[in-house]
């Protein structure tokens, strides 16, 4: 799928994100959340690129940084090799263009006060003003039935739609300026299982149509089996694995990665068999010293209490784990 | 005789002019230590079932007819202060938001001993013993200091199991749960599922789990109970309906699962939404979302057809195909 050789599409490089800290005017300061921890990823051309990992360990936040929502606090974001991360907001607007993001709560993403129309129409009218009336109907009518939303529906107003019609009218918002680069925040945790394939569905023909890549964020590991082609698990800030789905999946090598994949329930009959952790989730205000796994992790030896594993090619995925470096695991 | 017969529940919501019915009549039962789960989309009337057991259903919701019998008592008959005898005492209740049942203000030690003092003639000395030992059984960690500790001061999985240590306090026979480990992470829920299956295994506590999430309910139940629109459209034992089910919808979501497909290809999936209670289509409800639907379909609502292992209620059941998921598709 990946043009191998060519320049990544997206690279994330030693993306750290820290909030509070300074403490505002006549406030004390605040305690410093580490939410994003030295990120480094690729994301080549044309991948669905899955981003897994438990709540609070810094989805959401590498998503909006890479997005631009929010500047990374250190490390740098490149899109097809041209830092993005500290644009002015004029040199920042085709990339705008290029990257767009559907979030998980499409209630909260669209504009109550506006009709499907209206909302479709909006970036084309501000993006490509040389685009005639009928040009922009056009293009809205094809946009809405690619996700399978009926261009009848224009006139109406979002509180109208079901859950999922609403997040194919997101998805369809996105598409408006044919992006390359779609990231997307849990875009089918809400909804109902027949109603996620719709989405998924939905997403899966738009990337085959559009050639669209992925960043895509979930905490559903069967979405992501199903839907990804490369992973990136992320506990705490940090990137622990990252290899291709399959790989992934068959042999998952972090001890993180191996205690999520056994949590997914199965539909077999035999019960909960899950690797079971020891202690608490740690926050993201308080973090471990050494590999952020080590108070859970069944193979926590004493160098992983004080020094930090980085992400290496340990076969068939990168690890950043002490004991897969040293052959335990 | 079941510990808990359902008959013909139905349940109405009086909105002004228009009465909204929201249970069409279910029937289902629980024999003691037994494990139920009830599965379906949001808006089947999954939760409005079990709040209607301990009569917890949220204004204008009333029982509009049905029977629901526990040890052979009609609980829809009781008066609020008959109803507190078993509810939290007999029948414990889980919600998906522990905050449901924790008070924020109190320590947990406070709310465990004051619920226990309620329904038995203890002491506080007592109760607290009794808490701490079901702390214990919950597995949370130096259980004595948790005594202290408020809500807030606990992570989303240990409030849980707060929660589920009170449920167990009074040794009920039920226990039911709405969504318990929906809002939580996978690890997570995995731990408390695998907790609640033991305990319920142990205590010979019968369990009503309800869930959209059809993993879950073939790891932890032994019969299950799948509605659409306020009906049940099929039942039986889990593993049965799992690996064979008879109602389109069944199959459908099955079907629709990931992991039911192959990898990369497109989801098989059910047109369509759960209709709202004002627009539930005539005959069988699921008829505009289904592949087998035809003229038959919309002329009277189907019964629950099978045998006692498994029944449901489609039409056209015995044209259904065998369900083949993605194992036996490679
Ligand atoms: N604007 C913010 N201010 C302070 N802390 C934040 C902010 N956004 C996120 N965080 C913190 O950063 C961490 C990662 O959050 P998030 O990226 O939302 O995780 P996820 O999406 O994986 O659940 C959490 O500890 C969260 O509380
Ligand atoms: N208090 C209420 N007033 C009106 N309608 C209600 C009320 N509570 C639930 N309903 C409706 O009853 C139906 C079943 O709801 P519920 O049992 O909560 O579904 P679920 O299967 O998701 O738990 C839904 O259509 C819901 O909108
Ligand atoms: S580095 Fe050590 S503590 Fe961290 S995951 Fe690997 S074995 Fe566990
Ligand atoms: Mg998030
Ligand atoms: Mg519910």
């Amino acid at each position: 799928m990946s043009d191998t050789g060519a320049v990544p599409l997206v690279e994330i490089e030693n993306v750290e994100k820290r909030f509070g800290g300074a403490g505002g005017f006549l406030s004390s300061p605040q305690p410093v959340v580490k939410a994003l921890n030295d990120v480094t990823l690729t994301v080549p051309k044309g991948e669905a690129f899955c981003l897994v990992g438990e709540s609070g360990c810094g989805k959401s936040t590498l998503a909006r940084t890479v997005i631009g929502l929010h500047p990374p606090s250190a490390g740098e974001i490149r899109y097809r090799g041209k830092r993005i991360d500290n644009l002015s907001t004029r040199e920042r607007r085709p990339y705008n263009q290029k990257m767009q993001m559907i979030f998980q709560n499409p209630y909260a993403s669209l504009n109550p006060r506006m009709t499907v129309l209206q909302t479709l129409e909006e970036p084309l009218r501000i993006h490509r003003p040389q685009m005639s009336d009928a040009e922009i109907r056009d293009k809205v009518h094809a946009v809405m039935r690619s996700v399978g939303n009926d261009p009848a529906w224009g006139e109406r107003y979002p509180h109208e739609f079901s859950g999922g019609q609403r997040q194919r009218i997101s998805i369809a918002r996105a598409l408006m300026l044919d992006p390359e680069f779609i990231v997307a925040d849990e875009p089918i945790s809400a909804l109902d299982v027949s109603i996620q394939a719709q989405v998924l569905n939905v997403m899966m023909d738009a990337q085959k149509e559009r050639d669209l890549t992925y960043l895509f964020i979930t905490h559903d590991l069967s979405v992501v089996e199903h839907f990804g082609s490369q992973v990136a698990v992320m506990y705490l800030g940090t990137v622990c694995e990252q290899a291709e789905t399959r790989k992934l999946f068959s042999m998952p090598r972090h001890p993180y990665t191996q205690a999520l994949l056994s949590a997914i329930p199965k539909m077999d009959g035999t019960g909960v068999n899950h690797v079971k952790m020891t202690g608490e989730v740690p926050t993201a205000m308080d973090l471990p010293k050494g590999c952020v796994f080590h108070p859970r992790c069944p193979h926590a030896m004493e160098r992983c209490c004080h020094e930090v594993p980085t992400l290496k090619q340990n076969g068939s995925s990168q690890t950043a784990c002490f004991a897969v470096e040293e052959g335990r695991i | 005789m079941a510990l808990l017969e359902v008959k013909d529940l139905q349940v109405e919501f009086p909105l002004g002019r228009k009465t909204l019915q929201a249970l069409y009549g279910i029937d289902f039962a629980l024999d003691k230590g037994e494990r139920l789960g009830i599965v379906g989309e949001s808006g089947a009337g999954k939760s409005v079932a079990a709040f209607s057991i301990l009569n917890l259903l949220s204004k204008p919701g009333r029982i509009s007819g049905g029977e629901i019998l526990f040890e052979g008592r009609d609980l829809s008959k009781l008066n609020d202060k008959e109803m507190r005898t078993i509810r939290g005492n007999r029948i414990s209740m889980i919600f998906q938001d522990p905050m449901m049942t924790l008070n924020p203000v109190l320590t947990i030690g406070t709310q465990m001993v004051e619920c226990l003092k309620a329904h038995r003639d203890i002491s506080s000395a007592e109760a607290r013993e009794i808490a701490i030992s079901k702390l214990r059984e919950v597995m949370i960690p130096s259980p004595e200091n948790r005594m202290d500790s408020y809500p807030h001061e606990l992570s989303g999985g240990m409030r849980q199991r707060v929660v589920i240590a009170i449920a167990l306090l009074t040794d009920p026979s039920i226990i039911i749960a709405d969504e318990p480990t929906t809002a939580l992470d996978v690890t997570i829920q995995a731990e408390i599922m695998a907790l609640m299956l033991e305990l319920c295994k142990t205590n010979n506590v019968g369990l009503i789990l309800i869930t959209h999430d059809l993993a879950v309910v073939s790891q932890v139940t032994e019969r299950i109970m799948v509605m659409y629109a306020g009906r049940v459209v099929e039942e039986g034992y889990t593993q049965e309906v799992i690996k064979n089910p008879r109602h389109p919808y069944t199959r459908g979501l099955l079907k629709a699962l990931p992991q039911e497909n192959r990898p990369g290809q497109r989801l098989n999936q059910i047109p369509g939404s759960m209709p709202a209670l004002d627009a539930i289509p005539a005959g069988c409800a699921f008829n505009p979302r289904c592949e087998f639907a035809d003229g038959d379909c919309v002329k009277a609502v189907p019964d629950l057809v099978g045998e006692q292992g498994h029944r449901a209620a489609c039409v056209h059941v015995d044209r259904i195909p065998a369900f083949v998921g993605a194992g036996g598709a490679e």
